[in-house]
């Protein structure tokens, strides 16, 4: 008898993990679609942008009180699960609070510094869900945050409060069942912040108060199960992509945009007095690729893993000078689209084995022509963005796409290449007056 | 017109031809060359390096567009001839520095060319002249900027883009200039709207322009003067300025032009 729970708990923890790693799976796959980009150059600087950046959280405190805050759940999120570990070791074996003998008194150190963390989450999380649904910033109220966007922030709210409730109470309950003498709970002293919920909890009967405690137990290791798995539908997956998406992140300049290295063959080849434009390409050659991107597939991995990372804060949209003045444009929404469409092309990949033609693509179904002429280059959304998100480069690689392959730039912007094409300068002047200005007051 | 506003400006063909080789090429853009208003700044700009007597070459007609404008609107083919046929430019004059007074030019010469074969050591107008005052070749005289009251503009091309912030504002400061921040300054400053080809196009649907928005944070720091240092933030806030009638009452000017007229050049 006393073995089920053990086994059910071994089988809530295989299935919570075996769902994780499956999900986790498709996501990465999912990322892999994306085209190929080298970013295995200078590890030790990206490790530093690492730890400075995701493990720092050096961007968040630009919004000081957004940042500590952030800072506050982002702490107790990893240090309380240090207690997951005695929690998955008492599940398996039936043990209960296994570390107390050999930690000694470090053990009460420990679940103290635990408590006041949690109730600290629990602070911060009350504070972010006034900002959000009370203070209403604006940022969190922008068109594309509607639905299940603004629904999943507050779930994760939600979520996290009832983990560290159900954390605080158990503890509470422990030591009311200390105080019973009941079997298995052993003397740990009081805690930090439970200490003021037990005498809430003082007038229950022994078995009600052990339902209580193993209740709670259980609601907090399947609580944080339930939570792993939520991160695949979640802009919390930011907990794990962060690390990634900065380890990978770009480390040139930010005005550095990539120069497409299909067009600088075929430049080359032109510029060349000796090429011959009839040779045969040699050998193996593949068909030229699509110039710049029309769907997510033409994105690169870094770009895809950008998308899944992007937890809609909204601080790029925020500074966004065509979203501040009323265009459609909004960095963070471009995000949010070729996350939601790589997910579609995901499923198709899930049915079909490959990607198949659904007659969609990000342009135009998802991302229209006026969001991305509306971009500046500014740079204000990639210096924002406390995880290196690059919404500038899915911009370009679209509007690449619009020029390249289908010469659908605006009609001012064909004038201007024109004027460039023909006389070196985006105006029409000749070349020759190039330095009149020398003569000039 | 008189001596004074004779600019020596010599061009690479000729200094070639005489067998010299300067120390710095003067990249002026197309904004430089061919604007009204930015053929001003260039006209300083040239006025300070001639009385620094910085050894200088231009390339006049045998400047072509960087391709700046055609990349950033989605045209890397017309971007990468013409940044290949600047570079062939440029290597067959053997150029090792360049300097610029447009950040658009800076940033692309400096960050987007080596990877075609052009390597230069490339700098800002404000940077070469913070140089010439480290030199002793330039001294800074506030004359009729000093206790002005002057707000900094940051570029994108310049600060964003390539964390060059001080620069500028440390020859304010030697002007003895009274430097004041915009809310929204350095790495946080707001656009003016010319970058990534808006300049050659009308703005999208919005409440709006771009344009207007900053010039209303600059109003808001209360200057005399809002100083850039780049002709397309300039042209923007000018006309920002000239919307919002009051040009009589705040001057946009380049840092250069400051300097030149501080200096009485």
């Amino acid at each position: 008898m006393n073995y089920l729970s053990n086994i059910l708990f071994v089988i809530v923890l295989v299935i919570g993990i075996f769902m994780f790693a499956k999900n986790m799976g498709k996501l990465i796959r999912n990322v892999k679609l994306g085209r190929n980009v080298d970013r295995s150059d200078n590890s030790s600087e990206r490790w530093k942008t690492v730890l400075w950046v995701a493990l720092g959280q050096s961007k968040m405190t630009k919004k000081p009180l957004a940042g500590l805050l952030h800072i506050i759940v982002y702490a107790g999120f990893i240090i309380i699960n240090v207690e997951l570990l005695e929690i998955i070791i008492d599940g398996v074996f039936g043990t209960h609070r296994v570390f107390l003998e050999p930690l000694g008194s470090l053990y009460p150190f420990l679940i103290n510094a635990f408590e006041i963390l949690a109730f600290l989450v629990i602070v911060s999380v009350v504070i972010f869900w006034l900002r959000r649904n009370i203070l209403k910033l604006t940022r969190f109220h922008k068109p594309e945050m509607k639905g299940w966007a603004f629904n999943d922030a507050n779930n994760i709210l939600y979520i996290e409060t009832l983990l560290m409730s159900a954390f605080l109470i158990m503890n509470a309950t422990d030591w009311n069942l200390q105080q019973l003498g009941a079997e298995h709970y052993h003397a740990t002293g009081q805690f930090a912040i439970s200490q003021f919920i037990s005498p809430l909890l003082s007038g229950m009967s022994e078995i009600s108060l052990i339902v209580l405690e193993r209740g709670m137990w259980w609601f907090h290791i399947v609580g944080i199960l339930f939570f792993m798995n939520y991160l695949y539908w979640s802009k919390h997956l930011h907990i794990l992509f962060a690390f990634p998406n900065t380890y990978y992140s770009k480390l040139t300049p930010r005005g550095e945009l990539d120069n497409l290295e299909a067009v600088t063959t075929e430049v080359k080849m032109m510029m060349d007095p000796d090429a011959d434009p009839y040779a045969v390409p040699e050998g193996d050659e593949e068909e030229p690729g699509k110039l710049g991107a029309s769907d997510v597939l033409d994105l690169n991995w870094v770009q895809l893993m950008n998308a899944y990372t992007c937890t809609e804060c909204g601080r790029c949209t925020n500074v966004c000078p065509a979203n501040e003045t009323g265009k459609l444009l909004s960095p963070r929404n471009i995000m949010m689209k070729t996350r939601d469409r790589l997910e579609e092309v995901g499923k198709i990949v899930d049915e079909k084995g490959k990607f198949e033609d659904d007659g969609k693509s990000l342009l135009n179904d998802y991302i229209t022509p006026e969001e991305l002429w509306a971009c500046t280059t500014c740079n204000a959304c990639t210096d924002a963005c406390p995880v290196l998100i690059d919404p500038i480069s899915i911009i370009m690689d679209l509007r690449r796409y619009l020029v390249l392959e289908q010469s659908a730039a605006p009609t001012e912007l064909n004038m201007m290449m024109t004027n460039i094409e023909n006389n070196g300068a985006p105006w029409q002047y000749s070349p020759s007056d190039r330095l009149n200005w020398k003569d000039e007051e | 017109m008189s001596d004074r506003n004779l600019l020596r400006v010599p061009t690479m063909a000729e200094l070639t031809a005489e067998g010299k080789n300067p120390d710095i090429l003067f990249w002026v853009g197309c904004a430089g060359s061919y604007d009204d208003r930015a053929k001003k700044i260039t006209r300083s700009f040239v006025k300070i390096l001639n009385s620094a007597g910085v050894n200088f070459g231009v390339l006049g007609s045998e400047e072509s567009c960087t391709g700046d404008p055609a990349k950033r609107a989605g045209n890397e083919f017309l971007f990468q001839m013409q940044a290949m046929t600047n570079i062939e430019v440029l290597n067959a004059y053997d150029v090792k520095r360049v300097v610029t007074a447009c950040p658009h030019c800076f940033n692309t010469i400096k960050n987007e060319y080596p990877k075609l074969g052009g390597n230069y050591e490339v700098i800002h107008h404000t940077q070469l002249l913070q140089d010439l005052i480290d030199q002793g070749k330039l001294t800074l005289e506030g004359g009729e900027y000093k206790g002005k009251r002057i707000t900094f503009h940051d570029p994108c091309y310049l600060g964003r883009a390539n964390d060059i912030y001080e620069a500028p504002r440390n020859l304010i400061k030697q002007m003895e200039g009274e430097l004041l921040e915009m809310n929204s300054c350095k790495s946080d400053a707001m656009c003016c709207g010319a970058g990534g080809a808006q300049m050659f196009k009308e703005a999208e649907n919005g409440d709006e322009e771009v344009f207007e928005a900053r010039t209303k944070q600059a109003i808001d720091a209360n200057p005399d003067i809002i100083a850039t240092g780049c002709p397309f933030c300039n042209t923007m806030l000018t006309d920002g300025i000239k919307m919002k009638d009051l040009n009589d009452q705040i001057k946009v000017l380049d840092i250069a032009e400051i300097i030149v007229k501080a200096n009485n050049l």
